[in-house]
C-alpha cells in the first residue's frame, strides 16, 4: 500500500483548465404514478431541477449535499446512466445529451464512473483480471503489450499486487475492492471520472488510503474528477472547486476556499457548522441548528427551496427563486443562490447569525 | 384498499378474457374437427355439418368466441334447447351442460383443497417454527431430515401405501370418497381424511423448510434484536416480531398453491378415485371434450388470478409498508 | 466503592464454521451515573459486541462470554434470562444505528414505544399510549398525538431515530447505550440527535455509552473515551486528553486518516497501512503491531516485545503500547502533531 504522493500541482493552472464536462439546466424528474382507474403520471420527484455546472480538464470538482439532494442522480445523468428530462450535457463542447449508443461510444471510454459499494459493484464470479479488462474488451481496445500486461500495470497503479490478477473479489478487503473499482475505471484512460461516494462505505483508516490514491491519480494522470460525497471534510480534502446541492438545485458553488472559508448561502453555512470536528472541546464552535427535515422533492417549497428551514427567510423567498449568481463581496466564480446571503466573512467567525425560532418540524432552538 | 381491489379485479378480468381467448383460439382453431368426436362411428358428412351447425361451429372463430363468452353471462340457445347462464356449452362426450358437471365436481376439489391446505399449513408452518426455535439442535435436524424424506415422496406412492395399510390392512377407515358436508359431516370428514393427509405430505415438507428459513432470517433482523433489547420475553419476540415478518412470504406461496389446487388436485383425485375438477380436466383432454376442457381451464385460471389478488390484499394487511393504490 | 457500571476482563468469543472469533478480548472499563463514555473503533473492533454483551443480547449457543459485568452492584455475565429481561429496556436501554431496520415495520411507533413500558411497569394500554405520546413530545416529534399511530416508514430518518430514543428512554433507564446513533443520518440531523441525547442526559442523569466510528462525534459529546482495535482497548482517558495528546499509534493513525474542515489541505492524509487483522487468528503480542510504524522504537529497535508480549492498558489515562510513556508523548508532539494541521 504505497501511496506515494507527488507534490501538489499548481492550483491556478488547474482552475483555468478548459471546460470538459458541462451541465446546462440539467433536469431529472422521476414520474410519480397513480390515479384510477388508469394509472397515469400524477406528479414528479424533482430529483435534479435545472442545475448548471462545469468540470474543467484536470480539476477535481466536489459535489456535496445531504441524502436526497440529487447529487447521485446528477452523477448518473452526466455519465448517461440516466436520461435527463431536460437540459443539456456537453462534453468538450459536444452535445451528448441525447447521443445514441453509437454516437456516445467514442466518448464513453473517456467518462468513467466509480461506485460507492465496493461489494455490490464487482461481479463476484469474475476474476480481478476480467473485471479490470472488461471495459477494454467491451470497447475492443487492444493496448500495446496486451490486455493482461495493461491490467497488471493498472493494479500496480492502484496499489494492488499485480499477481492478484486471477483472484476473485471476495478474497479482498473493502478498501482493496474499491481499488479494483478504481483500476477498472482507469482501464480506458478516461479524461473524467465521476466518483459517487467512493469512500463512504469504508472505515476511516482505509478511507484515507483510497482518498490518497484518488488524489494521487488525479494529480499524476491529470484526470478530471467529479467527486460526489456527503462528507464535507473528504470533499474539502480532494476538491479544487465545490458545489453544494439542496433539494435538486445547486445553492452555492466556488473554490474550496470560497465554500469552506467564506460560505454565502445559509445552507452551506449551516451544513458546515453541523459537521462534528475534533476540537479540544474548550472553545465550542458556533453551531447553527437546522430544524426539521428536508422537504419532499415531490412538492418542493416555492421560491427558494431552502426557505422552510432557513432562519433568514422573508416573504420574497417564497415568491422568487434566487438565481445562482455572484453575491456582493464574493470572489470571481463564487456563486450562491440566496436573496439574503451571509456576510462575506470566514466560516469560523460567521457565527453572527443564528437560527431564529422558526417554526419547523421537529424543531429545537439552536444553541449558541 | 377498495381502489386496489377494484383495479386488480378489472385487471384480472382482462387477464381471464385474454387467457380464454387464447385457449379458445387454440382449441377451436385446431385442425381437429370437434364435430367428428361427437358424431360417433357411423358418421356422414351431412351429420358432421349438422352437428357443426347445431354447435355453431360453422361460424368464424371470433364469432364463436363471442357467442361463447356471451353465453357465460346470458345463456345461450342451441338447436337442442336453451342452455341457461352460466352456459359453457354442452360436453362433446356426454352431451350434458358443462356447467352442471363443474358444479357437480367442484365441491370435491374444494373439500380436498381446503382440508389439505389446512393440514399442511398448520403442520408445515408449525414444524418450521419449532425447528427455527430449536435450530441447531437434534429437534431441528430431525425435522430437517423428515422434510427431506417428505419432499422426495410422491402422492401416488404414499397414497397407495396409506390405502393398503389403513383401509385394506387395518380396516380403520373406509375407502376415501366424497360425501357432501351438508348431508353427513362425519362421513365427509372420514372420507376425506386420507386424501388430506397424503396431499399435505409434500406441502408440509415445503412449508416447514420455508417457514424455518424465514423465521431464522427474521430472528436475525435488527428489529428483533431491538425487541429483545427492550426486555420483551423470548416468546413475545418470537411470535410477535419474528413470526410477523415471516408471515408475508408464506402467505404469498400459500395463496398461489391454493389457487392452483383449486384448479384440481389431479394426482390426489386419481389416487383416491375422487371425482373432482382435476379428474374432469384429464378425462376431457383424453376425450377431446373441448367445451369441458375450456370450462375447467377458465375455472382454474380464475382461481389462480383471484388467489393472487387475495394474496396481494393480505400482504397489505400484514405489512403496512405495502401501500395499495 | 464500585462504579455504576464496571466491566472487567470481558472477553466475547463466537464459534463460527471457520473457527473461534475473538471479538472482544480482555476489555475493562467503568462508567458512573451522569457520565458519558465514548467507545471509538472501526468495524470489527468489538465496540458493538461489547455493548450487546452488557445486555446479554448475544446468542448463548454460539457465544462464550467471560469476565465480569457489574451494573449497579449486580453481576450480569451469566445472569439468568429472566433477570436480564427485567433489566433490558428498563434500567439499561439501547439505541441502535439504523432506525429503519431496527424498528419493526409491522407495528406503529406508538405501540413499539409503549410495549416495554407496559412490560416493565404493568401500565394499562391507555396509560402506555399516553406515555408514548409524552415520550414522542419529549424527543421533539411534532404533533405526537397524531404521529403516535404512524408506522416507522412514515417517519423521516431523523424522526425515526428520535422515536427510537423515545423507546429507549420510556422507562427512564439509568444506563443508555447508543450504538452509532447518528451514523445513518445526514450531518444536520446528526447534530440534532446528538444535542437531544445530551439534553436528555442532563434531565435524567443517566449514564451513556456512545459507540461510534467518528472521532468528531465523540469530541464535543463524551466525558471519557475508549479506543478499541481488534477486540481490545488500546487507549483510554478523558476525551480532551486523548484527543489533544493521544498516545497509541493506532489513535494517531485514526487522527491522521481524518480529513479536516480547516487547516492545510496540501498535506496528504496519513492513513494506517494495511488492514485490520482477522479475529479468527489475531496476531500474537500487540494486535496492532503488523500495521504499526513504531515497532522499531520499542526496546532499542528489535520490537520483539510487540510481537510476543501483549501490552497492558493502564487504568485511568493511558495506552496499551510498549512504547515508554515519554516516547509516546514526544513522538506525538514531534512527529504526529505537526502533520495533523
Amino acid at each position: 500500500m504505497s501511496d506515494k504522493v507527488s507534490p501538489p500541482g499548481p492550483r491556478e493552472a488547474v482552475a483555468t483548465g478548459e471546460p470538459l464536462l458541462v451541465a446546462e439546466s440539467l433536469t431529472k424528474h422521476f414520474p410519480v404514478r397513480g390515479g384510477f382507474p388508469v394509472r397515469r403520471t400524477v406528479g414528479a420527484v424533482q430529483a435534479v431541477d435545472g442545475i448548471d455546472l462545469t468540470v474543467r480538464a484536470g480539476e477535481s470538482f466536489g459535489l456535496v449535499g445531504e441524502s436526497g439532494c440529487g447529487k447521485s442522480t446528477t452523477g448518473r445523468l452526466l455519465t448517461r446512466l440516466l436520461e435527463p428530462s431536460a437540459g443539456r450535457i456537453l462534453y468538450r463542447g459536444r452535445d451528448i445529451t441525447h447521443a445514441s449508443r453509437k454516437q456516445f461510444a467514442p466518448v464513453r471510454s473517456e467518462i468513467q464512473m466509480i461506485f460507492q459499494d465496493p461489494y455490490a459493484s464487482l461481479n463476484p464470479r469474475q476474476t480481478v483480471g476480467r473485471i479490470v479488462s472488461g471495459p477494454m474488451e467491451i470497447n475492443g481496445i487492444e493496448p500495446p503489450g496486451g490486455r493482461e500486461a495493461r491490467v497488471q500495470e493498472l493494479l500496480e497503479t492502484v496499489g494492488l499486487n499485480p499477481e492478484h490478477y486471477n483472484r476473485f473479489p471476495h478474497e479482498f478487503s473493502g478498501g482493496q475492492r474499491q481499488r479494483i473499482g478504481v483500476a477498472r475505471a482507469l482501464a480506458l484512460e478516461p479524461k473524467v471520472v465521476v466518483a459517487d461516494e467512493p469512500v463512504s462505505a469504508l472505515d476511516v483508516s482505509i478511507q484515507a488510503q483510497v482518498v490518497n490514491l484518488l488524489q494521487r491519480l488525479q494529480r499524476e494522470l491529470g484526470i478530471a474528477f467529479l467527486f460526489i460525497a456527503h462528507d464535507l471534510a473528504v470533499v474539502r480534502h480532494v476538491s479544487h472547486r465545490v458545489a453544494v446541492m439542496y433539494l435538486g438545485r445547486i445553492v452555492e458553488v466556488g473554490t474550496r476556499d470560497d465554500i469552506y472559508g467564506r460560505p454565502r448561502h445559509p445552507y452551506t453555512h449551516a451544513l458546515l457548522s453541523a459537521v462534528p470536528v475534533l476540537g479540544d472541546g474548550a472553545s465550542p464552535r458556533e453551531r447553527i441548528r437546522l430544524t426539521g427535515d428536508v422537504p419532499s422533492p415531490i412538492a418542493p417549497p416555492s421560491g427558494c427551496r431552502f426557505r422552510t428551514r432557513c432562519w433568514k427567510a422573508r416573504d420574497r423567498c417564497a415568491v422568487e427563486a434566487p438565481p445562482l449568481a455572484r453575491a456582493d463581496g464574493s470572489a470571481e466564480g463564487h456563486l450562491s443562490a440566496c436573496h439574503f446571503p451571509e456576510p462575506p466573512a470566514t466560516a469560523d467567525s460567521g457565527g453572527a447569525v443564528r437560527p431564529g425560532g422558526r417554526s419547523g418540524t421537529a424543531g429545537q432552538p439552536g444553541r449558541g | 384498499m377498495l381502489r386496489f381491489l377494484a383495479r386488480r379485479s378489472l385487471g384480472a378480468l382482462v387477464i381471464i378474457v385474454l387467457i380464454s381467448a387464447i385457449t379458445f383460439a387454440l382449441f377451436f382453431a385446431l385442425p381437429a374437427q370437434p364435430a367428428l368426436m361427437s358424431c360417433g362411428k357411423n358418421c356422414t358428412p351431412e351429420a358432421v355439418a349438422l352437428i357443426n351447425k347445431n354447435l355453431g361451429l360453422d361460424q368464424p372463430v371470433p364469432v364463436q368466441y363471442w357467442h361463447y363468452m356471451a353465453g357465460i353471462f346470458t345463456g345461450r340457445d342451441f338447436t337442442v334447447g336453451h342452455c341457461p347462464a352460466p352456459c359453457f356449452g354442452y360436453s362433446f362426450s356426454n352431451q350434458q351442460p358443462v356447467w352442471g358437471t363443474i358444479v357437480d365436481r367442484f365441491p370435491t376439489t374444494l373439500s380436498i383443497t381446503l382440508g389439505g391446505a389446512a393440514v399442511f399449513l398448520v403442520v408445515g408452518v408449525g414444524i418450521g417454527m419449532i425447528a427455527a426455535a430449536f435450530r441447531g439442535t437434534w429437534i431441528d435436524k430431525f425435522f430437517s431430515s423428515l422434510s427431506l424424506v417428505g419432499n422426495s415422496l410422491q402422492i401416488y406412492f404414499v397414497g397407495v401405501i396409506a390405502l393398503a395399510v389403513f383401509v385394506s390392512g387395518l380396516h380403520w377407515m373406509d375407502n376415501p370418497a366424497y360425501y357432501p358436508i351438508t348431508e353427513n359431516p362425519v362421513k365427509w370428514f372420514t372420507g376425506m381424511l386420507i386424501p388430506w393427509l397424503v396431499l399435505s405430505i409434500i406441502f408440509i415438507a415445503n412449508y416447514s423448510r420455508m417457514t424455518r428459513s424465514q423465521m431464522i432470517e427474521q430472528l436475525g433482523e435488527d428489529h428483533v434484536r431491538t425487541a429483545r433489547a427492550k426486555g420483551l420475553g423470548r416468546r413475545t419476540v418470537f411470535f410477535r416480531y419474528a413470526w410477523r415478518g415471516a408471515l408475508a412470504p408464506i402467505v404469498t406461496i400459500f395463496g398461489i398453491d391454493l389457487g392452483s389446487l383449486f384448479g384440481g388436485a389431479i394426482i390426489t383425485e386419481f389416487t383416491f378415485s375422487l371425482h373432482g375438477l382435476g379428474r374432469l380436466a384429464v378425462s376431457s383432454v383424453s376425450e377431446t371434450d373441448l367445451p369441458t376442457l375450456m370450462a375447467v381451464m377458465l375455472v382454474g385460471c380464475t382461481a389462480i388470478v383471484v388467489a393472487n389478488i387475495v394474496v396481494d390484499a393480505a400482504y397489505a394487511v400484514i405489512d403496512p409498508r405495502v401501500r395499495l393504490a | 466503592m464500585t462504579a455504576f457500571l464496571s466491566v472487567r476482563d470481558l472477553s466475547v468469543r463466537f464459534s463460527t464454521e471457520d473457527g473461534t472469533v475473538r471479538a472482544v478480548d480482555g476489555l475493562s472499563f467503568t462508567l458512573e451515573r451522569g457520565r458519558t463514555l465514548g467507545i471509538v473503533g472501526e468495524s470489527g473492533s468489538g465496540k458493538s459486541v461489547t455493548n450487546l454483551a452488557v445486555l446479554g443480547l448475544h446468542d448463548p449457543r454460539t457465544t462464550e462470554i467471560h469476565g465480569e459485568i457489574m451494573l449497579d452492584g449486580q453481576e450480569l455475565t451469566g445472569a439468568p434470562e429472566s433477570v436480564l429481561e427485567k433489566l433490558r429496556g428498563n434500567k439499561a436501554a439501547m439505541v441502535f444505528q439504523d432506525s429503519l431496520t431496527a424498528l419493526s415495520p409491522y407495528y406503529t411507533v406508538g405501540r413499539q414505544i409503549a410495549e416495554p413500558y407496559r412490560k416493565h411497569t404493568g401500565a394499562s394500554r391507555r396509560e402506555a399510549r399516553l406515555r408514548a405520546v409524552e415520550m414522542l413530545r419529549r424527543v421533539g416529534i411534532p404533533q405526537p398525538e397524531l404521529r403516535v399511530d404512524d408506522y416507522p416508514h412514515q417517519f423521516s430518518g431523523g424522526m425515526r431515530q428520535r422515536a427510537m430514543i423515545a423507546m429507549a428512554l420510556v422507562c427512564d433507564p439509568e444506563l443508555l447505550i447508543a450504538d452509532e446513533p447518528t451514523t445513518a443520518l445526514d450531518v444536520t440531523v446528526q447534530a440534532q440527535i446528538i444535542d437531544l441525547l445530551q439534553e436528555l442526559q442532563q434531565e435524567t442523569g443517566a449514564a451513556i455509552i456512545l459507540i461510534t466510528h467518528d472521532l468528531g462525534v465523540v469530541a464535543g459529546t463524551v466525558d471519557d473515551l475508549l479506543v478499541m482495535y481488534a477486540g481490545r482497548a488500546v487507549e483510554q482517558g478523558p476525551v480532551r486528553e486523548v484527543l489533544r495528546a493521544p498516545r497509541h499509534p493506532y489513535t494517531w493513525g485514526l487522527l491522521g486518516s481524518m480529513p479536516r474542515l480547516s487547516g492545510s489541505v496540501d498535506e496528504p492524509l496519513t492513513p494506517i497501512p494495511g488492514t485490520p487483522p482477522s479475529l479468527l487468528a489475531p496476531p500474537p503480542g500487540c494486535p496492532f503491531h503488523p500495521r504499526c510504524g513504531y515497532v522499531g522504537a520499542v526496546d532499542g529497535g528489535a520490537g520483539d516485545r510487540c510481537r510476543t508480549e501483549r501490552p497492558g492498558l493502564p487504568p485511568g489515562r493511558g495506552a496499551a503500547c510498549h512504547l515508554p510513556e515519554e516516547l509516546q508523548r514526544s513522538v506525538f508532539a514531534e512527529q504526529i502533531r505537526p502533520r495533523l494541521g
